[in-house]
């Protein structure tokens, strides 16, 4: 994985059927990138359905929570409608695992994501990463601590 | 090892003896399908193991895919302040499909709680900031879905569909009773 300190590659990918997000546009606010191997599987579904009902501890510390894998754009369609998803899904789908690959996340064997998060800070820089066990939901108690330190160290360094 | 951060105090909702050397926390979602298969299956444990163990059950409800999530888990704790929070508890799992308003308050009435102040219990926000803080506990804990368990304040991360948690628990006992701690 890239380490914390390293610049977040920045892409492009559909979040919608119609419309893209940049990574880059979504300054100003830390991002949690959760890779995922795919879309309706149960651990994957129990991750996302956890991290759903996170958003207003996300929210406390400016953090936006982003799903990924190289599931298609209808099928994240369809994922996130049946699940009432209130997070964005990004479709790795063309070329295929490209972003994952980026961020040294790609399952080769299966072709698909490994279940691995990152925090990315206000300036776009990689604070925190982590790797879980492909059929073991990591859960977002490694997320809080890390967002926890980050506000943490803001408040000392003013 | 993820560790019950929280550890039980006397806001939980406790079951059984205060010194039993067992201690099963579940976080649990009264909405949730495999939540309502494991409660027959916790039932029977704490009828086997008797004063062995003690029970604590903490909210967990996921609001966005069971919408009778939260408010389920409210009630248990508003009957709780009239003595009666395991009997709705135990309703509740009962009739996972049925958990309307409407359908509460007939629960409400079959326990022959004060209605007036059950629905009075309902709207305050103490009995909702206790649901939400055994929700973050949970999270901070490393709950990942539910039911999850806690045993002796360690997440179990074995399966319990097909029956493993109790000799899980016999194994526990046998080894906190050879050791000596509690």
């Amino acid at each position: 994985m890239l380490s914390p300190g390293t610049a977040a590659p920045n892409f492009e990918l559909y979040a919608t059927p119609d419309q893209k997000i940049k990574l880059n546009e979504l300054r100003n606010r830390k991002i949690i990138l959760a890779f995922y191997p795919a879309d309706w599987s149960p651990v994957c579904d129990d991750q996302m359905s956890l991290y759903n009902e996170m958003g207003k501890y996300f929210a406390r510390h400016n953090a936006q929570l982003i799903g990924i894998s190289v599931d298609s754009k209808w099928s994240h369609f369809a994922f996130a409608e049946h699940r009432k998803f209130h997070f964005p899904l990004l479709s790795d789908f063309e070329p295929k695992g490209e972003v994952a690959r980026l961020y040294e996340v790609y399952d080769e064997g299966t072709g698909e994501c490994q279940r691995a998060l990152y925090v990315i800070d206000e300036k776009g820089i990689i604070r925190w990463n982590f790797l879980s066990p492909v059929g073991i939901n990591p859960g977002a108690d490694g997320i809080l601590n890390a967002l926890e330190e980050l506000s943490t160290l803001k408040t000392v360094n003013q | 090892m993820n560790q019950l951060i929280r550890p039980i105090n006397n806001n939980d909702q406790i079951w059984g003896d205060a010194n039993a050397p067992l201690e099963l926390v579940e976080y649990g979602d009264y909405e949730c399908p495999y939540c309502g298969r494991a409660y027959p299956m916790v039932k029977e444990i704490l009828r086997i193991l008797g004063s062995d163990l003690r029970f604590v059950f903490r909210n967990f409800p996921l609001s966005r895919i069971h919408p009778h999530a939260f408010s389920a888990a409210v009630a248990a704790e508003a009957a709780a302040r009239q003595g009666q929070f395991w009997e709705m508890h135990d309703i509740l799992f009962e009739h996972q499909m049925t958990l309307e308003k409407g359908d509460i308050l007939l629960f409400a009435g079959s326990l022959g709680l004060d209605i007036a102040r059950f629905k009075d219990d309902l709207e305050q926000k103490a009995l909702i900031d206790k649901v939400e803080a055994d929700f973050e506990s949970g999270i901070r804990s490393g709950v990942n879905r539910t039911p999850t368990f806690f045993i002796n304040g360690k997440k179990y991360e074995g399966e319990w569909s097909g029956g493993q948690l109790l000799p899980y628990l016999m194994t526990v006992l046998s080894e906190v009773s050879s050791t000596g701690i509690a």
